[in-house]
């Protein structure tokens, strides 16, 4: 019995290990490869550590790419997401928990479904509207929306957080003359930080990757954000793969950065999602 | 009578509080959603386009247009995208499922697996994009190496029509880590006495799996294949980026499709009839998928 137990576990790890190895490779790979110049790159049978370390496509991508230049852009928009989603996010989230008003749940329950919505049916009509107020190839049409509430899930994510927070606190507040805005602001968004700090997380990792709208609105070269500009590399160094995939790797690092030190919260937040659904 | 009277003042008050605290939502609830649906739904029946003068009011025209031969394309977006879903639900599911189930096992270093296994779906899709055309490279790429050596020949990989989708479902099993932690999260959910009660009665890991965890995680399992379906049928990135389409359109999916016509052919009504068709497909699956669940998945209580 005892024999039988110890080799299923050396099976699991050997499953963990080669699962965790190809979940790994296409990452490792494109960091190995930042580090080649193009004739390492092309080397058959290919090579896996590189021999020698070469850090000069770092500073070619630095020098000769707008690449940096877009990472203001992107966290400019990173940052103008998150303030949004998290003021009017948790604003709408403490009024579909925390207050009591007719019609409350079903609004909610009407806003959720919209989540489940393609949004390529309110792409164009969005687009159209954004190009008639004349502010297509500006950062509004990524930034308004955050807004204005951002994504229903955020709501969800935040609301599910404040049902957690007992109602006395707020009530005796009230009774203590305090104002609704007060309550929510002095209370129970210092109670419910952590759940505001999974969504800014979330924020930032979507904000970062979100390719199709940042491509649809952007069209000015140095108002481009990193998906857009490194999508752009690729077909103007189609064939420097040393360079795209340098600048791949910076592109992704700033997430890499976010889920390392963030990732408790980051996977707690999604796990949350399945719950309740 | 005066607690009477202030009480029914505070519930208006409340209620004015409820709409100002949730007013921004709302109000881009109502801008970005409702009000667009709208657009789109009577967009759909005209020729409108952004970057032209006159509009002509079509009817249904634009829905007949998809399923006559005037469209070429719109069959083959519909063959793609049904072929890339019908592969890639089921195929991320089962990874995901069985990442989740090696996880939830009393093993050390499980945190740092569950980092390994969730950190390709936070490289952005653009990067990881990049990467993969690099690891498929028809000359240089690893897994092409990797495949020759092992006596495959040179897989076509996205170049050839017969393996692009297969390829592209194929690179998104790297990014199930939102679906692996779904499960996990259901995983730890089932309470510990379900897999006592199989000890007791002498059953091993498989009769776990089997009378235990399967039927305990059916509403996990239902989530998550509600989410990867109205995913998949939305999937865009892969098409624009690796492939444009090609080759011969084998993997022109639908949302490119619709996103070609709008803003490359300026087609922006057929398009919101496009967007149309593909919102009522998706409600009609969810529909079935949800007439189903009574069927097979397990709520709990009685």
């Amino acid at each position: 019995m005892k024999k039988k137990h110890l080799v299923g576990k050396i099976l699991l790890y050997l499953f963990l290990i080669c699962f965790a190895f190809i979940a790994i490779l296409p990452f490792l790979w494109m960091v190995r490869s930042s580090f080649m110049t193009l004739k390492q790159i092309f080397v058959m049978p290919p090579e896996w550590i590189p021999d020698p370390w070469t850090f000069s496509n770092y500073k070619d991508v630095a020098t000769k790419t707008s690449i940096f230049s877009y990472f203001g852009n992107s966290i400019y928009l990173v940052f103008m997401n998150i303030v949004g989603v998290l003021l009017t996010g948790s604003m709408a989230a403490y009024a579909f928990s925390r207050v009591r008003w007719r019609g409350r749940d079903k609004i909610f329950a009407l806003l959720l479904t919209s989540m489940m919505l393609p949004s390529a049916v309110t792409l164009i009509p969005v687009y159209i509207g954004w190009s008639k107020l004349g502010l297509v190839d500006t950062y509004a049409p990524l930034i308004i929306p955050a807004f204005l509430g951002g994504c229903a899930y955020n709501i969800f994510l935040l609301r599910q957080f404040f049902l957690t927070i007992p109602r006395e606190l707020d009530e005796a507040a009230l009774v203590d003359g305090a104002s609704r805005f007060r309550i929510y602001w002095n209370i129970d968004l210092p109670l419910a930080a952590s759940a505001m700090i999974v969504v800014g997380l979330l924020d930032f990792m979507s904000t970062w990757n979100d390719f199709l709208p940042q491509m649809l609105y952007i069209n000015t070269m140095d108002r481009y954000t990193v998906a857009v500009g490194l999508q752009n590399l690729l077909g103007k160094y189609s064939s420097k793969w040393n360079i795209v995939l340098t600048a791949s790797v910076i592109v992704s690092l700033p997430c890499v950065i976010v889920f390392l030190f963030g990732q408790k919260h980051i996977i707690g937040g999604i796990a949350m999602t399945g719950i309740k659904g | 009578m005066k607690t009477a009277s202030s009480l029914r003042q505070s519930s208006r008050s409340e209620t004015l509080t409820g709409w100002l605290f949730a007013a921004p939502a709302l109000i881009g609830f109502v801008l970005l959603t409702v009000v667009p649906m709208i657009v789109s739904l009577v967009l759909s029946l005209t020729d409108y386009s952004v970057f032209k003068q006159e509009v002509n009011f079509l009817g249904l025209g634009n829905y007949l247009t998809m399923f006559s031969s005037k469209d070429v394309y719109f069959k083959d977006a519909l063959k793609a995208t049904a072929y890339y879903t019908l592969l890639n639900v089921p195929a991320s599911l089962l990874v995901a499922l069985l990442l989740a189930l090696a996880l939830n096992t009393n093993i050390k270093g499980r945190g740092i697996f569950r980092s390994i296994f969730y950190l390709p779906s936070i490289v952005p899709s653009v990067a990881s994009c990049v990467v993969w055309l690099w690891l498929l490279n028809q000359q240089y790429g690893l897994l092409t190496t990797v495949a020759k050596n092992l006596g495959f020949g040179t897989p076509g990989w996205l170049w050839d029509k017969n393996t692009v989708i297969p390829t592209i479902v194929m690179m998104g099993l790297w990014n199930t880590g939102n679906t692996m932690v779904i499960f996990l999260a259901g995983l730890q959910g089932i309470p510990r006495v379900y897999y006592e009660a199989v000890d007791v009665d002498g059953g091993n890991a498989w009769h776990k799996l089997i009378y235990v965890v399967l039927p305990m995680l059916t509403p996990t399992i239902f989530f998550n294949a509600m989410t990867a379906i109205i995913g998949s049928f939305q999937v865009f990135t892969e098409g624009y980026i690796l492939t444009k389409g090609g080759p011969g359109n084998s993997s022109l999916f639908y949302v490119y499709y619709l996103f070609r016509q709008a803003f490359e052919k300026a087609n922006m009504g057929y398009a919101c009839a496009l967007a149309w068709f593909l919102m009522l497909v998706i409600l009609f699956i969810t529909m079935i998928v949800l007439k189903t669940q009574k069927k097979w998945v397990y709520y709990g209580g009685d």
